[in-house]
């Protein structure tokens, strides 16, 4: 059976992705090593032209000129230009996190209220501001906050607001979602040594439920991050800002511009989505909780893979 | 309200806009999805290399700035061009944005989908003598998509909310044209948004209930 493929036996247990692959095609014969040889020769060279023709392309638009690129060299347009539009993103993302988290434990735990006038309306506002899109929360807050309320909306506000009501919404289904994953017992073996249900939640149900959750919530933090670049459009001077209006009307240098931007955005990205994959290593392994890492709503994982990037 | 009666058509127009970016960019995505999704299960390294690489830059780039690359990048600078009429030209731009940002989470959900089809499936298949090829389209991928209806419904939701950042390039789909409403119609921006809101959950949560009874009815048995 498992002598067919190139994997030890051992390692197939674990049913992880790459090895699950593997079970696709037998380990290569000779004839097979020469054909995926030929082959793979001939992928790296469609992706040689690939950038080629890119690159070609490219250039006929003069957009390899060296000053459209050696801008980002400079100290003082990283210093000017771009960090106070990093500073702005994370400082919204950060602020959005803060409220968001909190939110959704409020909401979360609240749609597992006994009481029924807890539950249905918790229940109602985190379904309706996880179903409508994020954007046009931004613009309702933005324009509603001036016309109803006669407040002075700044983008910022308006950007963090709509990040609050829908990851806020996001994160009370993964609070639920831990929360519901503790096996039973747990807390019918506290409400029998005559723990009141407050206690069970706060002393039983939370501390283990937190730590199945914690993954999916840095993960769903990645989401938040991501979702500041919609203040794009209400001209929040963010990351993106700098990079598709404040540059380019600098340097006219869209497509470099963005470029650079987008590994900015990956680069930090990556690094917070490092985080969740460290914390859900952790919290499989964890024996202070009984419950296993909870999904973000909507994700698919391969199982094993540690992999729990949510859906977005 | 009132306005929101008077404006009835124009809504109409802007959500029939945002249903058409939904399923050109959904069908799109699906394809290129599932080769990106076949490629990160290949037997090339490389291929597997290129896949995954796709996968990770796409999904960790923000998907307004995606969208603004394809409109003033791609348009604007490298005068990519579907259309002579500038209005259908963005609208293509935003389609390809979607739909390639799309793909990443329909490669991420069917490799998923893979990995739940049982060892046996695809030892038999090689027993008999299928080649890679043979075994993901005859045997390997018609059980994992069934496998995943529910989380590429989880994905098309996402897509369908996800075609309001269509209107960082200009093209009035369902949220731009909600902004244009509330300029013209300072006095009744509760109702257009609610107006706006409620057209979202229609299409979102049947879709949601769609794909749930979907994935039940349509799973494989074991």
């Amino acid at each position: 059976m498992s002598t067919l493929t190139a994997e030890p036996r051992k390692t197939r247990k674990r049913a992880s992705a790459p090895d699950r692959v593997s079970v696709l095609y037998d380990a290569p014969g000779p004839r097979a090593r020469m054909r995926n040889t030929v082959l793979t020769v001939v992928v790296v060279l469609v992706a040689l032209l690939a950038v080629y023709v890119m690159v070609t392309k490219l250039d006929e638009k003069n957009q390899l000129n060296a000053d459209l690129w050696t801008p980002f060299l400079r100290g003082d347009v990283w210093i000017n230009l771009i960090l106070p539009g990093l500073f702005n993103t994370l400082s919204a993302a950060a602020v959005a996190a803060l409220i968001a988290v909190p939110f959704g434990f409020v909401f979360g735990i609240g749609r597992l209220s006994d009481h029924a006038w807890i539950r249905v309306p918790a229940g109602a506002v985190v379904e309706f501001f996880r179903a409508i899109p994020l954007l046009i929360m931004i613009f309702a807050v933005m324009y509603g906050g001036s016309a109803v309320f006669g407040l002075t909306v700044t983008p910022f506000m308006a950007v963090v607001t709509g990040l609050v009501l829908y990851n806020g919404s996001v994160l009370a289904e993964i609070v639920r979602a831990g929360i519901l994953s503790i096996p039973r017992g747990q807390s019918e073996a506290a409400l029998a040594i005559g723990l009141r249900k407050g206690q069970v939640m706060r002393m039983i149900l939370l501390p283990q439920g937190v730590t199945a959750m914690m993954p999916a919530i840095v993960a769903q933090l990645v989401v938040l991050l991501k979702d500041t670049a919609l203040g794009f459009i209400v001209s929040f001077e963010d990351l993106l800002n700098a990079g598709a209006r404040v540059l380019p009307s600098n340097f006219n240098n869209i497509i470099p511009a963005v470029i650079v931007i987008a590994i900015v955005y990956i680069i930090i990205n990556l690094i917070v989505g490092a985080i969740a994959v460290l914390l859900e290593r952790r919290s499989r392994r964890s024996r202070k909780s009984s419950a296993q890492p909870v999904v973000p709503p909507g994700a698919v994982v391969a199982p094993g893979s540690g992999d729990i990037s949510a859906v977005d | 309200m009132q306005a929101l009666f008077d404006e009835f058509p124009v809504i109409l127009e802007a959500f029939w806009l945002t249903i058409r970016l939904t399923l050109a960019s959904g069908l799109l995505a699906l394809v290129l999805g599932t080769i990106l999704a076949g490629m990160r299960v290949s037997p090339l390294p490389v291929l597997r290399g290129i896949g995954t690489a796709y996968v990770n830059i796409v999904r960790n780039t923000p998907l307004t700035l995606v969208i603004v690359f394809c409109g003033l990048g791609l348009g604007l600078v490298l005068d990519v061009s579907f259309s002579t009429s500038l209005s259908t030209n963005y609208l293509w731009l935003s389609i390809i944005g979607l739909s390639a940002y799309t793909a990443a989470f329909v490669c991420e959900a069917i490799r998923a989908g893979i990995n739940t089809v049982p060892l046996g499936q695809a030892e038999a298949a090689r027993a008999i003598g299928l080649t890679f090829f043979q075994n993901l389209r005859l045997i390997v991928l018609p059980q994992a998509l069934r496998a995943v209806i529910a989380p590429l419904g989880s994905v098309l939701i996402a897509l369908i909310k996800n075609t309001t950042i269509a209107a960082a390039i200009g093209v009035a789909e369902a949220s731009l044209t909600m902004k244009t409403l509330f300029e013209s119609h300072g006095d009744a921006v509760v109702p257009i948004f609610f107006g706006f809101a409620l057209g979202f959950l229609i299409l979102t949560l049947p879709t949601g209930l769609l794909f749930t009874w979907l994935s039940k009815r349509l799973a494989v048995v074991r």
